[in-house]
């Protein structure tokens, strides 16, 4: 508020501080820091309070003695004679595995769904939308346990792959779907594997370095390059001769039947797929109403002034259209991948061994640390959010619309 | 040079000939299909894909529904009617789980002679939300919802009826001193009377005043303890009264999210992003292991308590979020012409903003209401029974030893139906407020 400027000389009154607006707020502030303050002394008081009343204290070198408990799931060397912060690192990994993947199938459904949803087939439409209201109308919980209770009771047994058993593999005799989980081949490295790979990095790269190129080119004179057909060259290309001229340094080991289990190549738990699964289709569907009304959003103006000037549906999708969906898409899009991540803590229900299975889990019933165990957990996942929010917020704002 | 006359031709027609039937593939269901259906190869592609998934389901899960079977005392009573009525192995649902154990399901362990009792306080509860949502009512209804939340608990809880009308009192109170201080001390001091009175009335009087009335005169119902609460209706309480609860808290935190106060401002937004930033499953295991830890040696309440507690200050923050949005969609002559006025900051909020505010952000609520609803089957990780704790029991019991998929998809059904109809009366009121505003 704006005060007369000749405001009359005064000495200062105690009774200023609660009527005159100039001093007031500051009054407020200091009274709420106080409370603040006093709530929180208050709670850690009876904290540590309880904590003597329990023979407890407060101490974090839990993470150091042995965790003494095995985890089937895992991406780093582990064995029951790690410390808990191993476990618990077992476990992040693990979440952020989940979440990473759960995010890109979650975008590919529901960008797919959304734009089906969109389509004048009236039978793909009214399935999609069939879908969508499907999946977003029923707790998560339920469809993980429900995707976990399919995958382990309708598919066939390990024994069923023997000959005459009634399953077969698929994809040429290289991915297993069992009831004990989905064997893939996995990758073996041999000699002259880290050259390849650099190769592969290098051409992503150059393909990055490409599209910028054919970008700014077609900004200042109009001509557009076959960006499509050359990226994909600089990614096969190199990476495939010298695949051959290396004398084929990366080979795949495949699943195979032995005894009464399959051996060989990676094992994708039950627990995992199920995870993953139910939260990509359940976001999915929540990321395909969003993209929906992302190409709502865009007026039909647009793309009729884009045809009237000439350009064909594909460019007017990715010139025209595209760009301006974004913009609308983006921000629900991350509290949609925050939601995902959040989620995947549901993974208990299916005993797949996230970070909250770990550390927030196995390792507090074990310790009875539950003070510094959901202290940590907590921190983990608000780093977790803040992390994502961050990297979206940068890719947002380098989508939003510049005003000049 | 002679006219061309009618003569000259060989044939003129004279009248209109009937017209002509559209060639079959350009009439009727036909061009409908080919237009829609088949109209390019991708088009094509994709009807034919549709079609096989529709069929593998419909092929799948129909026969399972068509034989299902729902008059047997047990999983074998079941299994037998089945191999009699269809043939052995044929893929038969058997709901009679449902049949048998429905009243667990819905209601838990909640005393059977009690049953009407959640049942008229979900009456209530719509009720009581009709004067809110339709601001043409007249104001004096308002009175009547503010009570449902003591009938509610009365009705649910049980116990003595004067207890809910005690705490009721202190509101009253409340009201009383702010009225007697005003004039006396003025306006600070009375809205502090306001606040201390109650709290004083509610520790030391309240429950003398309610043990005495009930020993002069014990109106009551069957009083129901928490354990005895699951099933849909302990979902339906944990949702309900977590909105409720935390309609009041997200509003004055979205107020100080708004705030220019720097204190004020940042506790709020730490509150707000430390509560969204970590998942409810996480909090739910903080209010059933650590609430204890932080609370005065010797408290020990209910975890039914300790997780509404919980869920009230998760649901705060995201109705903060979405209150937020609705001030922030007011235009800042509203807030001027508040001023102008000579309206302080409260007023200015009570009386002008936040009415507006709120009425956009109806349909925000409910979606979160939605939401909450949708993750209270989270409980069950803490140990509560609601629906999936119903069901695992009913699992674990010999006569149904492993029924669990009819049971999940009862459980599906009800919170498809309960959501789906929320979420597209929510987008109504979307519909009916976008308009008025346009």
């Amino acid at each position: 508020m704006t005060m007369p400027s000749e405001a009359p000389k005064q000495a200062f009154r105690l009774s200023q501080l609660i009527y005159d607006t100039r001093y007031r707020s500051m009054t407020i502030q200091v009274f709420a820091m106080i409370m603040l303050m006093l709530v929180f002394s208050w709670l850690l008081s009876n904290t540590v309070q309880n904590l003597q009343a329990l023979g407890k204290d407060f101490d974090f070198g839990f993470l150091t003695q042995p965790a003494g408990y095995d985890i089937n799931q895992r991406l780093i060397d582990y064995s029951s004679q790690s410390t808990h912060g191993r476990a618990a690192i077992v476990g992040i990994l693990n979440t952020v595995l989940v979440a990473f993947l759960g995010c890109i199938l979650a975008t590919v459904v529901g960008v797919l769904v959304g734009v089906l949803r969109l389509s004048k087939n009236w039978i793909v439409s009214r399935l999609m939308a069939v879908y969508v209201e499907g999946f977003r109308n029923v707790p998560l919980l339920l469809w993980i346990i429900a995707i976990f209770a399919v995958m382990s009771e309708s598919m066939p047994q390990p024994r069923a792959f023997r000959e005459g058993g009634g399953a077969s593999m698929m994809l040429g005799d290289s991915v297993a779907v069992t009831n004990r989980g989905v064997y893939v081949p996995a990758p073996i490295w041999g000699d002259g594997s880290a050259f390849l790979i650099a190769i592969f990095v290098l051409s992503l790269v150059a393909i990055v370095f490409f599209r910028r190129y054919a970008a700014k080119r077609q900004e200042a004179t109009g001509e557009i390059l076959p960006v499509f057909w050359i990226s994909a060259a600089l990614l096969f290309i190199p990476s495939v001769l010298f695949y051959f001229i290396l004398g084929r340094p990366v080979s795949l080991e495949y699943p195979e039947l032995g005894g009464f289990n399959f051996k060989g190549g990676f094992h994708l738990r039950n627990s995992l797929i199920a995870l993953w699964l139910a939260l990509s289709l359940y976001t999915g569907a929540f990321i395909a109403e969003i993209v929906r009304a992302g190409i709502l959003a865009v007026s039909k103006g647009q793309s009729e002034a884009a045809f009237a000037l000439g350009l064909r549906p594909n460019r007017t999708m990715s010139l025209v259209i595209l760009p301006q969906a974004l913009r609308v898409i983006i921000p629900p899009l991350i509290s949609q991948y925050l939601n995902l991540t959040k989620n995947s803590s549901l993974a208990i229900a299916v005993g797949y061994m996230d970070v909250r299975s770990t550390l927030g889990g196995i390792t507090i019933n074990q310790t009875g640390r539950e003070l510094e165990g959901m202290l940590l957990l907590g921190t983990f996942y608000l780093l977790l959010s803040l992390l994502i929010s961050w990297v979206m917020n940068i890719y947002n704002n380098s989508k939003k619309l510049k005003e000049r | 040079m002679n006219t061309p006359s009618s003569n000259d031709f060989s044939f003129v027609r004279k009248e209109m000939i009937p017209e002509k039937e559209p060639p079959l593939t350009e009439k009727g269901i036909i061009k409908w299909a080919r237009e829609n259906l088949f109209s390019g190869p991708l088009n094509t592609i994709l009807t034919l894909a549709s079609l096989y998934v529709i069929w593998f389901v419909v092929s799948h899960v129909f026969p399972w529904f068509a034989n299902s079977i729902w008059d047997a005392g047990s999983l074998t009573e079941c299994r037998e009617i089945r191999d009699a009525r269809f043939g052995e192995g044929v893929s038969s649902a058997c709901f009679a789980v449902i049949s048998d154990r429905w009243q667990q399901l819905i209601f838990g362990f909640y005393p059977s002679s009690g049953y009407w009792r959640p049942l008229v306080a979900l009456f209530v509860f719509l009720a009581a939300l009709y004067p809110v949502l339709f601001s043409e009512s007249s104001r004096k209804l308002l009175l009547l919802s503010a009570a449902a939340p003591f009938v509610m608990f009365m009705l649910l809880w049980g116990g003595s009826i004067w207890t809910p009308i005690s705490v009721a009192v202190g509101f009253g109170v409340g009201v009383a001193a702010y009225r007697i201080a005003l004039p006396i001390v003025g306006n600070l001091f009375a809205v502090a009377a306001t606040v201390i009175a109650p709290i004083l009335y509610w520790l030391f009087l309240g429950g003398v005043i309610a043990s005495a009335l009930h020993s002069v005169l014990p109106i009551g119902l069957l009083f129901v303890e928490s354990k005895d609460f699951g099933g849909f209706t302990l979902s339906f309480i944990i949702g309900i009264s977590g909105i409720i609860l935390s309609l009041p808290l997200g509003i004055l935190l979205a107020l100080g999210r708004q705030s220019n106060m720097l204190i004020i401002n940042k506790i709020s937004v730490a509150f707000i992003e430390v509560i969204r930033g970590v998942p409810l499953i996480v909090w739910l295991f903080t209010a059933s292991l650590l609430l204890n830890y932080f609370l005065p040696p010797g408290t020990n309440f209910d975890l039914m308590l300790r997780v509404i507690i919980m869920v009230t200050l998760f649901s705060a923050a995201y109705i903060a979020e979405v209150v937020r949005g609705g001030l922030q969609s007011l235009s800042r002559g509203q807030y001027d012409a508040a001023k102008s006025l000579g309206m302080g900051y409260w007023k200015m909020n009570i009386f002008i903003i936040l009415p507006q505010a709120i009425k956009t952000v109806i349909p925000g609520i409910a979606n979160t209401f939605i939401a909450l609803l949708k993750d209270t089957p989270l409980i069950v990780l803490v140990g509560m029974a609601e629906i999936l704790g119903m069901i695992n029991l009913a699992k674990a019991n010999p006569y149904w030893l492993g029924m669990a998929v009819e049971g999940y998809v009862f459980a599906a059904a009800i919170f498809w139906l309960v959501s789906y109809f929320l979420s597209s009366y929510s987008q109504k009121l979307e519909n009916k407020y976008s308009t008025e505003k346009k």
